[in-house]
């Protein structure tokens, strides 16, 4: 590359960068099961009753509900088709026909038009076809152009009342999509969609890299690495309100941020002081940053402990990137991960049990693999040979993460047991660098 | 901008992809660099001398060390090799006689790995190129770092051979 290139970059990029599109809509992401459990639970969703004055949107609130649980791997939920009956309320119910048709459980329930006409009422319940119990019967409210989100949230309430976890259906995804690389108008995006892919909108686009895009706590927010000025940066991008402000823009390394779970700190890695170092960034602009490590090796892809009273990254201090945690005042760091040659970008789960990393026994196979603090064991849960990038679900139960397929970045999950996978279909381009949002409240 | 550079660049770049598409080539080691042994023709006045480190014609001279503006690594390392020294040598003799060139290091890693570990060894790799530079004399004001990890590659293959060549810190001069 010559001198000439670096300039037209950084004007393209410039240009670019002042037109951003917040929520363009792009071709729709689709997620399909690879391999499911044997034995995943026989449930039934009942068409829930329409009593609004709009028409019934072709993709019912039910129909939503039963794709989110048979994604799940977990649910084997009845066709429509097949249902004989179709009750609104407890009382309708005719536990024997249920029976016969081999169904567990049972979700019936209603949507109407709210008393002061201003979103939707959902009204639901679970039922037990063998007992005839009621296990859960719930209302809520969800505001106009919410129903996804409501009966995403219905989705979570049967999947944590039947499994004992909460669901991760009212959740997003952001990745990054890159195209035309390698040519003269090379093209990223960073993209955010609902976890069962729909609402897919690109709400950053630049001519120069995106990378390691993460979620604010409340997930109205993305921090992201840009490459839009030539150097890296670190943005934060308000998804709602579409503004964004670069939070970090020091010499050299400016990357791999990370929201505290109170969401006022931001975690990067900054070789502003020589070797990059974690380094702490208080978003309220109160406090200068903060160094947090001070040493002359690589440490980098920093992740909070749920309390945030700790912060583990990947230093390659012993000769090769392992897993260190350091307490959020400093002090010693300490070696987390033995297993493998090569492990880094810690993402974990929700209890800070397990930790899913990058994981390489011989430089051969880069694998996703899970490493349980508390038994030491260490499972493999990718077959690829470049995957990267994992992102645990708020809940635990997957793992999100990039993989490469015939020369072509894709995205790919597979839950935290390894039994169940799911590919994620999206649109033309280079997929990578997803992020899995906290739950949506 | 000057067209003759714009022209280089191309030309480089289209060279670069040529290799790059090269896909019969058993081994894909990256060029050794042998100093020339030919005499330069002293009896031409304007015949460039391609040892002269300190002359700007050599920086387009196919024949001097000076046009050639990568550095390789190995697998993981930052470390400059022994081949690439001299290359290294005569950018910073370059530098040292001509005050006003300004030079950027742009350290890249190959695809290997996660993409912000790799962002902090191309950098590693800058400094390791921009250290042996201040070793030769080019002064600390001339030469910036910056790494793009993974993010550029010049050959997009998930094989050794585009691994090798995306493995590299490129010297590039904004003034010369």
């Amino acid at each position: 590359m010559a001198e000439t290139t670096i300039l037209r970059r950084a004007l393209q990029a410039g240009l670019l960068f002042a037109l951003l599109l917040p929520g363009l809509a792009l071709a729709q992401l689709r997620i399909e099961i690879v391999d499911g459990v044997e034995g995943a639970m026989p449930i039934s969703i009942a068409p829930f009753a329409w009593n609004a004055t709009e028409p019934e949107p072709a993709n019912t609130v039910s129909s939503i509900i039963s794709a989110n649980l048979r994604r799940s791997g977990l649910f084997d939920p009845m066709d429509e088709e097949g249902m004989i009956d179709r009750p609104v309320r407890p009382p309708e119910v005719r536990f024997g026909t249920w029976r016969l048709l081999k169904v567990d459980h049972l979700v019936i329930g209603e949507v109407r038009e709210a008393a002061d006409g201003f979103g939707y009422e959902f009204e639901y319940h679970l039922l037990d076809v063998l007992t005839g119990r009621i296990l859960l019967s719930q209302a809520m409210g969800v505001g106009p152009g919410d129903l996804r989100f409501g009966a995403h949230r219905v989705s979570d309430a049967i999947y944590e009342a039947l499994l004992g976890v909460p669901g991760a259906f009212a959740t997003r995804i952001a990745y990054v999509v890159a195209s035309n690389e390698g040519t003269d108008n090379p093209l990223y995006e960073l993209v955010v969609a609902d976890a069962d892919g729909f609402n897919e909108q690109a709400v950053v686009r630049n001519a120069e890299p995106i990378l390691s895009p993460t979620w604010s706590p409340d997930a109205r927010q993305l921090a992201y690495v840009s490459f839009a000025t030539g150097r890296s940066n670190i943005i934060v991008q308000d998804l709602y309100t579409g503004q964004n402000r670069v939070v970090s823009s020091e010499r050299g390394i400016n990357g791999a941020p990370a929201f505290s779970p109170d969401g006022r700190t931001l975690a990067v890695s900054l070789s502003r002081s020589g070797s990059p170092n974690i380094w702490l960034i208080d978003l309220q602009g109160q406090q200068r940053p903060r160094q947090l490590t001070h040493h002359w090796s690589i440490n980098t892809e920093p992740t909070f402990s749920s309390d945030g009273t700790e912060v583990l990254f990947t230093s390659d201090r012993a000769g090769r990137p392992q897993i260190y945690r350091i307490g959020i005042n400093g002090g010693e760091a300490e070696r987390l991960t033995y297993e493998g040659r090569y492990n880094a970008h810690a993402s974990l789960g929700p209890d800070d049990r397990m930790l899913a990393v990058i994981f390489s026994e011989g430089d051969e196979d880069y694998r996703i693999a899970l490493h349980d603090r508390e038994s030491g064991r260490l499972s493999v849960l990718s077959d690829g040979r470049l995957d990267e990038s994992p992102s645990f679900a708020p809940n635990g139960s997957m793992v999100l993460y990039a993989a490469r397929q015939n020369g072509r970045g894709v995205l790919a999950a597979a839950s935290a047991d390894g039994r169940i996978r799911q590919r994620l279909v999206t649109g033309a381009g280079d997929v990578r660098e997803p992020a899995w949002s906290p739950i949506i409240r | 901008m000057n067209t003759a550079l714009r022209l280089i660049a191309i030309v480089m770049l289209a060279a670069l992809m040529a290799a790059c598409a090269r896909q019969t080539t058993p081994e894909p080691e990256p060029p050794v660099v042998e100093p020339p042994t030919q005499q330069p023709d002293t009896t031409e006045t304007d015949r460039i001398d391609p040892r002269d480190f300190t002359d700007v014609r050599n920086l387009d001279n196919p024949e001097s060390l000076l046009s050639q503006r990568v550095v390789y690594f190995e697998f993981d390392r930052s470390n400059i090799r022994a081949q690439f020294r001299p290359i290294i040598e005569a950018h910073a003799a370059y530098a040292r006689a001509n005050a006003s060139a300004r030079i950027i290091l742009e350290g890249h890693a190959d695809e290997r790995g996660s993409r912000e570990y790799n962002l902090a060894l191309g950098e590693r790799r800058s400094d390791a190129v921009s250290d042996a530079m201040s070793a030769g004399g080019a002064s600390g004001s001339q030469v910036e770092i910056v790494s793009y990890g993974e993010e550029r590659p010049v050959c997009r293959n998930s094989d050794d051979d585009c691994w090798q060549r995306n493995r590299r810190v490129e010297i590039v001069y904004t003034a010369r």
